[in-house]
C-alpha cells in the first residue's frame, strides 16, 4: 500500500500532446476513479503510473519515490485490463499464481495464497481450466484474482467491467468495492461510466481532452461541478442546460432565458449583470405539476418510465428538458404542465468559459 | 447455413472439384513415383501408361549404395536444418521488435528489407563468390548457410511479425506487471503463444533451403559439399539422363521435407485455427 503523487505530468505522442499539466495526489488506502469521455486520456495515465508508457514531462512517486525511470516489474503494482490479458496457455491456478512464482515464492505458500484468493472470488472449481474454457464474468475474476494474490502497492484498473454485460458489472461492481474495504489498497480505476465512477469512488478525477477538470467526492462533483463539461458529463439522466443572460437589478437577480422567460436565481452568484450564462439543472430539481403551480409551462413530450421513477421530456416555447419525477402519476404525452426551477438548485456557468460562477459562499 | 441443410449435388460439386485440383496438383509427384519404380528397360518401350508392367526398387538400391546421393543427402540436411534454425531464431527476435517497438529508421529497415525481396538473386552470384572465396566460404556448407540465412530473414521476420502481431500487447504488459522483465515476457507468455509461427516459419525456410539450386550450384565445385539438388543434376550426363535414378533420389529427397511437415503439423493446424476461438 502506499500513496501515490503526479506531479505536472504531461504526455505528447510525438508533437501531438495528449496530456497537460496532470497533479494528483492519491492518499495511502484512497479510491481513486478517473471518468471521462473516449481518448481523453485516462488510460494513458494509467499506464504511465504502471510504466508501460513513457512519461513526457513532470514526475511521478510512488510511496514518495520518484518512479518514472523504473521498469513496471519493479513498481510493485497491479492491475486488471480491459482485455482481462489472460496468459492463454496457463491454467487459472498458473495465472493467478505467475507473479509469485516470478517473485519465487514456495510453492507451498503460493498454493496456499492461489487458494484463498480463489475462494474469495468463487473460482476453486475452475483453478485447473484453460482461460478459454471460462465466461466473460469468470474470466474478469481471474484477471482480479491474479492482481491480489500479491500484495501490491496499488491497484490501477483499466475500464475492467465494461465487457460484462449490466447485470454482471453490477455485481463485480459491488465485489470491487466489498474487496477493496477488505484490502484497503490504494486503487485507481479507469472508466468512461460515470454510475460506475459515483458509486465506487472515495474520489474522482474528471478528465476532458487530456486535463483534468474536477477533482472531489462523488457527491461534490455531483452537486457543485466546476465547469459545464463535469456537470454534463456526471449525472444519468443528464443535467439540463439552458442558455440565458444574468440580470441583476438592485436586490434581485435572474436569468432571462432567449424565450423572454427569467427566473430567479441566487444573489449570491456572482456575475457581471448582462453576462451570457449557461444554465444547469438537474433533471430531478425541475419541480412538476400537472396543476399549473410553476413559473413556467410546457408539454409533455415524451415519457419514460424507469421503475424507480420517470423521465419526463418537456418542450417549452424555446427549449427543451427533461424532468425527473418519483411519484408514479400516469404523465400523459400532450399534457400541459407547470414546472419551476429552484435557485438554489440551478448551477449557472459562464457562457463563454463554460466556468462555474462563483458564489459568495466560496469567495467573499 | 449449417452444412447439413446444403444439399447432395452441392457437396458432389464440392469434393468433384476438390479432387480435380488435387489431382491435378499431385499428379508430377506420382509420375516421379512411377518412373523411379519403372525398370530401365521399361521406361522407354512400354509407352505412355499409368502403371508400368513390372515394378523394381532396383533404382532406389542403386542410388542409396552405389551413389553419392547419401552425402547429398546429409549435406542437405545439415544446410536446411541449420538455416531453418538460425532463420526462424533470428526472425523471432526481429520478427517481435518490428511488431512491438517503434524505433528510429524502422521504416527505412522495412524498406531496405523489402528491396532485398525484389530483385533476381542470380544478380548477387557473382559479387557473392567473389566475397566467399577469400574467406574460405566456397564449398562449404557454412557458406551457404550463411546465404541462406541472409536470403531468408527478411521474409521470415515479416511472417514472424504478422504472427506477434496477432498477439495482444496487454499479454506482455500483464506479465510486466506481474514482475517480468521484457525479455521473459517474450520467453514465458509471447513465444508459447507463436508456436504455430514459428512452426510455419521453421516450414517454409527449411523447404525453401531444401531446393535451393542457384547458389548451392554456383559455390560448390566439390562433391563433398553438395546439396541434393545439385546431386539430382549428377544424374544427367553428356549422353543420356538417367531418369530412374534421378526419380528414386527426388522420391527420397521428399522423406525429411515430409517428415519435417508431419513433425510441425501440429502446431501449423492449431495456427489457422487459433482465431476461430477468440470471442
Ligand atoms: N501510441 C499512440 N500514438 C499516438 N496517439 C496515441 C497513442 N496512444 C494513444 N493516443 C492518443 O491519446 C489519446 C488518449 O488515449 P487514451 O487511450 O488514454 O484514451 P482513453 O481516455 O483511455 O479513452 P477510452 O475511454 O476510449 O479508453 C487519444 O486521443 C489517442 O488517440
Ligand atoms: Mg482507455
Amino acid at each position: 500500500m502506499a500513496s501515490i503523487d503526479i506531479q505536472g505530468v504531461g504526455k505528447s505522442y510525438g508533437a501531438v500532446p495528449v496530456l497537460h499539466e496532470v497533479d494528483l495526489s492519491i492518499q495511502d488506502g484512497e479510491f481513486v476513479v478517473l471518468v471521462g469521455p473516449s481518448g481523453c486520456g485516462k488510460s494513458t495515465l494509467l499506464r504511465m503510473i504502471a510504466g508501460l508508457e513513457g512519461i513526457t514531462r513532470g514526475d511521478i512517486r510512488i510511496a514518495g519515490r520518484v518512479v518514472n525511470e523504473l521498469a513496471p516489474k519493479d513498481r510493485d503494482i497491479a492491475m486488471v485490463f480491459q482485455s482481462y490479458a489472460l496468459y492463454p496457455h496457463m491454467t487459472v491456478r498458473d495465472n493467478m499464481s505467475y507473479s509469485l512464482k516470478l517473485r519465487g515464492t514456495p510453492s507451498e505458500r503460493m498454493a496456499q495464497v492461489v487458494n484463498a484468493a480463489a475462494a474469495k472470488l468463487g473460482l476453486e472449481s475452475f483453478l485447473d481450466r484453460k482461460p478459454r474454457t471460462l465466461s466473460g464474468g469468470q474470466r474478469q475474476r481471474v484477471a482480479m484474482g491474479r492482481s491480489i494474490v500479491r500484495k501490491p502497492k496499488a491497484f490501477l484498473f483499466d475500464e475492467p467491467l465494461s465487457n460484462l454485460d449490466a447485470r454482471l458489472r453490477e455485481q463485480m461492481r459491488v465485489e470491487i468495492k466489498k474487496l477493496h474495504r477488505e484490502l484497503g489498497t490504494t486503487s485507481i480505476y479507469v472508466t468512461h461510466d460515470q454510475v460506475e465512477a459515483m458509486t465506487l469512488a472515495d474520489r474522482i478525477v474528471a478528465m476532458n481532452a487530456g486535463a483534468v477538470q474536477q477533482v472531489g467526492t462523488p457527491l461534490d462533483l455531483y452537486e457543485r461541478p466546476t465547469n459545464l463539461f463535469v456537470a454534463s458529463f456526471i449525472g444519468s439522466p443528464a443535467i439540463n442546460v439552458l442558455d440565458g443572460t444574468l440580470h441583476g437589478d438592485g436586490e434581485r437577480r435572474f436569468v432571462a432565458l432567449g424565450s423572454g422567460e427569467t427566473m430567479p436565481v441566487s444573489d449570491r452568484i456572482q456575475g457581471r449583470d448582462g453576462q451570457a450564462v449557461r444554465v444547469g439543472v438537474r433533471p430531478e430539481d425541475v419541480q412538476v405539476s400537472t396543476r399549473g403551480e410553476g413559473d413556467h409551462t410546457g408539454q409533455i413530450e415524451l415519457v419514460e418510465p424507469m421503475g424507480l421513477g420517470t423521465i419526463l421530456h418537456i418542450r417549452t416555447v424555446s427549449s427543451a428538458l427533461k424532468a425527473f419525477v418519483l411519484e408514479r402519476a400516469h404523465y400523459q404525452i400532450g399534457t400541459d404542465v407547470a414546472f419551476s426551477l429552484p435557485a438554489p438548485k440551478l448551477h449557472i456557468f459562464d457562457a463563454q468559459t463554460g466556468q462555474r460562477l462563483p458564489d459568495q459562499a466560496v469567495s467573499p | 447455413m449449417t452444412s447439413s441443410a446444403r444439399s447432395t449435388p452441392y457437396w458432389i460439386l464440392h469434393y468433384g472439384l476438390l479432387a480435380l485440383y488435387v489431382a491435378f496438383a499431385l499428379f508430377p509427384l506420382y509420375w516421379l513415383l512411377k518412373v523411379s519404380v519403372t525398370p530401365n528397360n521399361l521406361l522407354y518401350s512400354e509407352g505412355i501408361r499409368l502403371w508400368p508392367s513390372r515394378s523394381s526398387l532396383a533404382h532406389y538400391t542403386f542410388v542409396l549404395a552405389h551413389s553419392d546421393f547419401p552425402l547429398f543427402f546429409k549435406n542437405s540436411l545439415i544446410v536446411s536444418g541449420s538455416t531453418a534454425a538460425t532463420v526462424t531464431l533470428i526472425a523471432a527476435l526481429s520478427g517481435y521488435a518490428m511488431s512491438r517497438f517503434d524505433f528510429r529508421g524502422k521504416m527505412w529497415l522495412v524498406g531496405l528489407m523489402l528491396i532485398t525481396q525484389m530483385f533476381p538473386l542470380v544478380m548477387l552470384v557473382a559479387p557473392i563468390f567473389k566475397l566467399f572465396s577469400p574467406l574460405g566460404l566456397t564449398n562449404s556448407l557454412t557458406g551457404l548457410v550463411i546465404v541462406y540465412t541472409a536470403f531468408n530473414v527478411p521474409f521470415a521476420t515479416f511472417l514472424m511479425q504478422s504472427f506477434f502481431d496477432g498477439i495482444p500487447k496487454d499479454l506482455e504488459e500483464a506479465a510486466m506487471i506481474d514482475g517480468a522483465s521484457r525479455f521473459r515476457a517474450f520467453r514465458q507468455i509471447i513465444l508459447p503463444l507463436t508456436l504455430p509461427g514459428i512452426a510455419a516459419t521453421l516450414g517454409f525456410v527449411f523447404t525453401a533451403a531444401w531446393s535451393e539450386l542457384l547458389f548451392a550450384l554456383m559455390l560448390v565445385s566439390k562433391a563433398d559439399a553438395s546439396t541434393f539438388p545439385v546431386g539430382l543434376l549428377s544424374f544427367v550426363s553428356k549422353f543420356s539422363v538417367d531418369f530412374g535414378q534421378m526419380m528414386a533420389a527426388g522420391i527420397l529427397a521428399l522423406i525429411p521435407a515430409c517428415l519435417f511437415f508431419l513433425l510441425i503439423q501440429r502446431y501449423l493446424v492449431r495456427g489457422l485455427t487459433a482465431g476461430a476461438v477468440k470471442g
